[in-house]
């Protein structure tokens, strides 16, 4: 292996006086779980939203499979083949659970409006073959029972579960995943954990995580990269990670007050 | 209640779900085609004129309703499609070449009016394409070699390969034909991936990118699309009054647009068709009840737009998703009778959007 699957390259970006993201650089490796954790405000979430091209980087840049995409428009980041969750979740609300998985396969699409228009033979084709692959997303995640719900009236771990559903429609390359357990009771984060797993071992998909649950973290992660403050704290594998005394003492505060 | 049992992924697809659905649009078909026979002259020419409103509402409700860009604009779009109509008439084009002119000459003014939409949002796009109606119906004003200014235009009798759509049977069957091939395209829309790209980003453009959408391309799409479809109920509707002013098409009829589209019901086709209809259902009911209220009450100079003020008032407070959400809950009731209760469609708005970027 030459090229990482995703490189940051001292990334920095400021908004007015704040140096939200400084400096930072890692590399990651096809195939693995990497995972960025920090306390609130260190700039984790920030790191994805420049790896999605939603913010420009103020210096430095983010290299997929050794282009540049942090200077591209979000939708073409996306059709390099990397896919997203939100924090907060950000799903079509008031579209089906189904129609939001379609959404996924939105960059695949080659049919113009104008053949939408008239609904020809070849976006019928289409239409099932994205179907069918979606289908294979929904049983993957075991969202058979809610295919026809409307988002609006799910609840928020099934919401959790239907967006990772959404941006594994997109059959992505590398994944990022904004805390995928925040809000999920210890059942629901445990299967998140058993599906990440698989969706690193059974669809070869990269996966990138912000999460503050440690003991996912080290359940799912092969590195793990400490923040704080925007800068780099330490970069290993979890147990490194969690025994590096800037990392307890950027969660816990130091000894002099 | 209809409970389906799908076994092959085209019933998702298909325009119909059920054997009963596909009974009752076919009896609206044969309806429509029977109504001459049925209905007198002044009705018919009413629903014609539903027809039209229908094509225009069909347009404003996927701008509005399904990619969620307001426009205040779209009298505009409608003179921009009568005025095309009228000019080619005049110059001796005939209908069918100068309807699909007349829609994309509608078009392209749609996507320069949505350019502002790949910069700004909500209430300040509806700002914007109202000031683009007025910078239009201005133009039209000014442009009096075309359009004849103030003074108006006088359209000449529709005939395509001979046959008299003066008559008002025949134009009504033409307007007919036209609102249902309008709402097949649209409807065909909705089930494809542009469809799709559109209600995504009505609902979060952040995510929408996030997953491949070009926002500008899908927005200008809208747009265009939707005025063009403003611009074909705009040529029917010059030859339905045979004589446009640039006053018929100012900012009230941009309000009463987008009001019809919303009593219909934000977000349904079938709104799009109930909004124009209740429309012209009501203002029929004020004219005849006008001279039975009291002298200083009836004939108020203000009386019906206070009336469909009130209603929209009365939609909004209690009925969010406008006449189509209240058959809805009425068919629910009906089907599932005894069982219905109250808050059966309420939902539930728990979770917090995340913090918006940029």
């Amino acid at each position: 292996m030459t090229t990482p699957m995703l490189q940051a390259v001292n990334l920095s970006v400021q908004f007015g006086g704040l140096k939200a993201v400084n400096d930072v650089s890692f590399d990651v490796w096809p195939n693995e779980v990497f995972s960025l954790i920090g306390p609130n405000g260190a700039g984790k979430t920030t790191i994805f939203n420049l790896v999605s091209a939603l913010y420009r980087p103020t210096s430095g840049e983010v290299r997929f499979e050794g282009e540049v995409i942090s200077r591209m428009p979000p939708h073409v980041v996306a059709r390099h083949g990397i896919a997203r969750t939100f924090q907060n979740i950000e799903l079509f609300e008031h579209a089906t659970v189904l129609q939001n998985l379609l959404v996924g396969r939105h960059c695949h699409r080659h049919t113009g409006w104008w053949q939408d228009l008239l609904f020809t033979g070849s976006v019928r084709r289409a239409e099932l073959e994205f179907r069918r692959q979606v289908e294979e997303v929904i049983e993957f995640l075991d969202l058979q029972h809610y295919r026809d719900s409307m988002v609006v009236g799910l609840p928020y771990g099934v919401r959790k579960v239907v967006e990772l559903a959404r941006a594994l429609s997109m059959r992505p390359r590398l994944l990022l995943l904004d805390e995928p357990s925040s809000g999920l009771n210890t059942e629901e984060t445990e299967d998140m954990g058993f599906w990440i797993e698989d969706i690193k071992h059974d669809l070869g998909i990269t996966v990138v995580m912000v999460e503050h649950d440690m003991s996912l973290v080290s359940r799912v992660s092969d590195r793990v990269l400490a923040l704080n403050l925007g800068e780099v704290l330490t970069l290993g594998t979890p147990e490194e990670v969690q025994a590096h005394p800037g990392v307890i003492e950027a969660y816990l505060g130091g000894v002099e007050a | 209640m209809h409970f389906l049992f799908k076994t092959r992924y085209e019933q998702d697809i298909a325009l119909f779900r059920h054997g009963g659905q596909r009974f009752w649009y076919a009896a609206l078909a044969v309806a429509l085609v029977a109504a001459p026979w049925l209905l007198s002259e002044y009705t018919l020419s009413q629903i014609t004129f539903i027809g039209i409103y229908a094509i225009v509402c069909l347009g404003l409700m996927l701008l509005a309703g399904f990619t969620g860009q307001v426009s205040l604009g779209h009298a505009g779009f409608l003179a921009m499609g009568a005025y095309t109509e009228a000019y080619l008439q005049a110059n001796g084009w005939p209908f069918v070449i100068s309807l699909p002119l007349a829609a994309l000459v509608a078009g392209i003014t749609g996507i320069m009016i949505g350019l502002p939409a790949l910069r700004v949002k909500g209430l300040y796009l509806s700002i914007a394409t109202l000031a683009f109606g007025f910078i239009l119906e201005q133009a039209v004003v000014s442009a009096e070699a075309i359009t004849g200014g103030n003074a108006g235009l006088q359209l000449n009798k529709l005939v395509i390969a001979g046959i008299d759509f003066d008559d008002g049977t025949n134009f009504y069957y033409l307007v007919s034909f036209i609102a249902v091939l309008c709402v097949l395209g649209v409807l065909n829309l909705l089930r494809s991936p542009t469809g799709r790209a559109f209600v995504a980003i009505r609902d979060s453009e952040v995510s929408a990118q996030s997953m491949g959408i070009n926002l500008a391309h899908y927005k200008t799409v809208a747009f265009a699309l939707s005025a063009a479809l403003a611009g074909i109920a705009g040529a029917l509707y010059a030859h339905k009054i045979r004589f446009i002013t640039p006053d018929q098409f100012g900012f009230l009829q941009s309000i009463e647009l987008l009001m019809m589209v919303v009593i219909g019901g934000l977000g349904s086709i079938q709104g799009a068709i109930f909004g124009p209809a209740f429309w012209f259902v009501v203002q029929q009911l004020i004219v005849t009840g006008k001279d039975w209220l009291p002298e200083a009450l009836g004939q108020q100079t203000g009386l019906q737009p206070t009336v469909f003020g009130i209603i929209l008032v009365a939609i909004v407070l209690f009925e969010p998703l406008g006449l189509y959400g209240r058959w809805l809950k009425f068919r629910t009731f009906l089907e599932i009778f005894p069982f219905y209760r109250k808050g059966m469609f309420r939902r539930q708005k728990s979770y917090m959007k995340s913090e918006r970027m940029k």
